[in-house]
């Protein structure tokens, strides 16, 4: 009787914990389809014109571009060198590996405004780089490839290493046998990556916003409508977009990522 | 294993430089492995290990109008730390014995909010948690992915949302006022550091959960039944069995909530005002319109030196704890 109290007690603390993360992010497509400048209560009509007047912005597909282009190319280079790195890892014993694990992590444990001053400094102090959308993706890579070496190492820890061992013992390369069993394979856990890192790179605002160009990324030139009130409700149906294109895209890939090795204390 | 894979390329091997050290590629898990890790040892290297090397450097440089003097110098440091030649009450407010407290005082600041928020993240998780772990049987993974999802989606949007709830003409104002509840906006909702820490909190909260989770996950279900069959009260076999063996996660948890939070930059420039800044935004103003980036590197070196102090000593705590419980148990 009283462990049947105490589930529903749980149960009810996880209900309501769920509303408070998912309700604050609800609130932005709720006030995007309301006819009024103003993000206040009660709700006055229904429109559409916010998100016909984003269409119409020059400025906004400029910079929604501009991420598209970043965040595919540093989803592609992040998980091409975090595959190599998961592979290593899980596949080989060699001297340091929890050093070089720990190494690896780094990014993901520093405050990434000391990343980017640092590589502010380093671009501006003593290289003299131009700053460009270039500048920005390699600071995603940074920021990205740790993820992806995780994602990538959880799905190579869940298949059966004799698989590729019997591929080398019938007399396959080893680059054939990485084309032929660990790729396919892994093929789950790569496209779950490559989603990954696309979305975490499209929606960074810190590193890109120190490290930025003339040409500005999406989540920069959300920032920058945020001072003005008037195009609060915009910014809205942007923000309402890009809430649902990341929610699907993350969805699918932790579909993908999590299906196979489920039960098997997948971190992160 | 090395050897099946030599075996496979063993006619190609007769002789010459290329084919030995082929064959000592092959050989060899460690030259191999390293050789796999390369490209991205040397990402970590190009952009993180040398652009923080610059930055030490910068710091005991001066910056003089547009120009960098890089005649070494611990001025910018001494800046910081420097006493000041007026009289000063150092009971009433210790930093009013520096002469620029403002470096170490808004350090302080953002470690005391971070903490908090931090805490309350932990708190909250660990139900959550549990709740994953022991009690959700079927359909897991939609609960997983409900959980990771917030994670991963915008972090700008989501404290977007939080000014927009928290605003002067926000939701919670504008609701209230409709309801009757009050007349006048609230005015201390946004821009002050409990609006810092509320949008902390919620912005981080799904970080804390995995790892708990992980290490509730990873427990022995039947030490579980050995503390209840050997007498145990629910509440006993928490915390003697569940809550220990989950302190790996929960460590984890707690230092990967509060050290980027310390550093965090966008939350208080959206919703602190001038009142809720942390660290971050006097290091960015030291590198933009203030001018002054070797100062600005000496107080992220500080910083760091700091949160890394920090971490370890916490990590230290916890460990004594554990040790110094097991020879009590022993």
């Amino acid at each position: 009787m009283s462990s049947r109290f105490r589930l529903d007690l749980l149960l009810l603390y996880a209900v309501v914990y769920m509303i408070f993360i998912y309700a604050p992010v609800l609130l932005l497509p709720l006030f995007s389809f309301n006819d009024s400048i103003y993000i206040t209560f009660p709700l006055k009509g229904f429109t559409f014109k916010w998100y016909q007047e984003m269409a119409n912005n020059p400025a906004l597909l400029a910079s929604l571009r501009a991420s598209v282009e970043v965040g595919a190319v540093v989803a592609v280079v992040s998980t091409t060198i975090g595959l190599l790195a998961a592979k290593a890892i899980t596949r080989y014993d060699f001297p340091g590996k929890t050093a070089v694990i720990g190494f690896i992590s780094l990014p993901l444990v520093v405050p990434y405004i000391f990343l980017a001053i640092a590589l502010l400094t380093i671009a501006r102090k003593y290289l003299d780089i131009e700053l460009s959308l270039w500048t920005i993706g390699a600071s995603h890579v940074m920021a990205c490839a740790p993820f992806a070496m995780l994602v990538l190492m959880s799905r190579l820890e869940g298949f059966d290493k004799n698989l590729e061992e019997a591929s080398l013992d019938l007399g396959e390369s080893a680059w054939s046998t990485f084309w032929r069993i660990t790729f396919p394979l892994a093929l789950p856990g790569v496209v779950a990556s490559l989603l990954l890192c696309f979305t975490t790179s499209f929606d960074e605002y810190l590193l890109a916003a120190f490290l930025a160009g003339n040409e500005s990324t999406l989540p920069i030139y959300i920032f920058s409508q945020l001072r003005f009130p008037a195009k609060l409700p915009g910014t809205l149906a942007l923000g309402s977009c890009i809430l649902v294109t990341s929610f699907v895209i993350v969805t699918f890939s932790e579909w993908l990522r999590r299906r196979g090795v489920q039960g098997k204390g997948v971190g992160i | 294993m090395v050897s099946a894979a030599e075996r496979a390329l063993e006619p190609a091997s007769r002789s010459g430089l290329r084919v030995s050290l082929r064959r000592l590629y092959l050989r060899s898990e460690a030259i191999r492995a390293y050789s796999l890790l390369s490209p991205m040892l040397l990402v970590m290297l190009t952009m993180l290990v040398v652009p923080m090397i610059g930055l030490f450097i910068l710091s005991f440089w001066t910056q003089i109008y547009f120009d960098l003097d890089r005649t070494f110098t611990l001025k910018n440091y001494i800046d910081i730390f420097r006493l000041t030649d007026k009289p000063f009450d150092f009971w009433a407010d210790p930093f009013s014995a520096l002469a620029n407290p403002i470096y170490l005082k808004l350090l302080l600041k953002s470690i005391r909010m971070s903490l908090t928020a931090t805490v309350a993240v932990v708190l909250l998780a660990y139900p959550m948690a549990y709740f994953l772990a022991f009690r959700v049987t079927r359909n897991k993974l939609v609960w997983l992915i409900l959980i990771t999802v917030p994670f991963w989606t915008s972090y700008l949007l989501r404290i977007f949302a939080w000014k927009v709830i928290l605003g002067y003409q926000g939701v919670i104002n504008s609701g209230l006022i409709s309801l009757g509840v009050i007349t006048e906006p609230l005015e201390f909702l946004l821009y002050n550091p409990t609006a810092v820490t509320i949008t902390l909190a919620h912005a981080w909260a799904a970080f804390a959960i995995l790892p708990i989770y992980v290490s509730l996950e990873k427990i022995d279900r039947s030490l579980l039944e050995a503390a209840s069959d050997l007498g145990d009260t629910p509440v006993q076999r928490f915390f003697r069995v569940t809550l220990p063996l989950s302190m790996p996660g929960t460590l984890a948890a707690t230092l990967l909530v509060f050290i980027p939070t310390v550093g965090d930059y966008v939350i208080p420039t959206l919703v602190g005002g001038t009142s809720g800044i942390m660290i971050g935004n006097i290091i960015q103003s030291l590198f933009g319109k203030a001018n002054n980036a070797p100062l600005g590197a000496a107080v992220s070196i500080i910083s760091m030196l700091v949160i890394t102090l920090i971490a370890c000593a916490f990590v230290w705590l916890v460990g004594f704890g554990r040790t110094r419980n097991r020879k009590a148990g022993a």
